[in-house]
């Protein structure tokens, strides 16, 4: 329990820091962390095969395009930081309140209550749930790719379009 | 055993709750494309991990398991294709303010 604890608190503050860090790059990092320490803390829950999922896509994959769409682009300048970020704790007062209220409803169980424990249970494997148990899942895996690959596709072909 | 996992399910939903707080107050405050993203991203992290602490306190672990590698690969499109769109819009208007994005305003 005590390394669950760490992970979890570890998880927490380095999203704070990828939320707050100045620099984009740093919160992509920050970003990347926060996905190994998820990796972790699944492995932690008998979740070995998400984990690797997290760990490859998520801190992988999303790292790269991260600091790829941030090396192609600009910047910003530091003027511009101090406009975005001048105002924000003052506009934003009431998040605190917002946690304070959302604790008081977890506490009152109103808003999730615990899943039940069914008990023992002769679960398939992951395979079986995925490959037979969930197999539209599958296809609609292979169509959201589909979506993904098209969608870059149409988006770049535009920007050549417009360079001619 | 129920109870150890009862009380783990309350001290993971107290964290998860956090780590949403952190994605939303990332998404209302910026005005930069990226960071949105980030916070986008760190929202859906913590229902990757609700999924599968679900899954372990119901003892349904093989289910939350797929359903967490489905909202891995929804992730992993919808960053894809936002950083396309980014790009583009970063082509046309010269900046990652969302501020500025005003073309299609009516």
């Amino acid at each position: 329990m005590t390394l669950i604890l760490t992970l979890l608190i570890a998880l927490v503050a380095s999203a704070l820091w990828a939320i707050l860090t100045r620099s984009l790059l740093m919160s992509a990092i920050g970003l990347a962390i926060v996905s190994i320490i998820l990796t972790a803390l699944l492995f932690v829950l008998d979740a070995p095969l998400a984990a690797v999922f997290e760990l490859s896509v998520c801190a992988g994959l999303i790292t790269v395009i991260f600091v790829s769409t941030i090396s192609l682009t600009k910047p910003v300048t530091r003027d511009e930081l101090k406009q975005q970020t001048k105002n924000r704790i003052k506009r934003y007062w009431y998040l605190p309140v917002i946690v304070v209220a959302l604790f008081i409803l977890l506490g009152y169980n109103i808003v999730a209550p615990a899943p039940k424990f069914f008990g023992p249970y002769a679960e398939l494997d992951v395979k079986n749930v995925i490959w037979k148990l969930r197999q539209t899942d599958m296809l609609g895996q292979i169509i959201l790719i589909l979506t993904g690959v098209f969608g870059v596709v149409v988006l770049f072909k535009e920007g050549f379009n417009n360079d001619k | 055993m129920i109870n150890d996992s009862i009380s783990m399910f309350w001290t993971f939903s107290i964290f998860i709750a956090l780590l949403f707080v952190c994605g939303f107050y990332c998404l209302l405050v910026t005005r930069n494309f990226i960071r949105a993203l980030i916070g986008l991203e760190i929202l859906t992290k913590a229902v990757t991990l609700l999924v599968i602490i679900a899954g372990y306190t119901s003892n349904r672990l093989a289910l939350a398991q797929s359903m967490a590698i489905m909202i891995i690969v929804v992730e992993a499109i919808v960053v894809a294709t936002a950083a396309g769109i980014v790009f583009g819009v970063f082509k046309k208007i010269g900046s990652l303010n969302i501020a500025k994005l005003r073309n299609l305003k009516g």
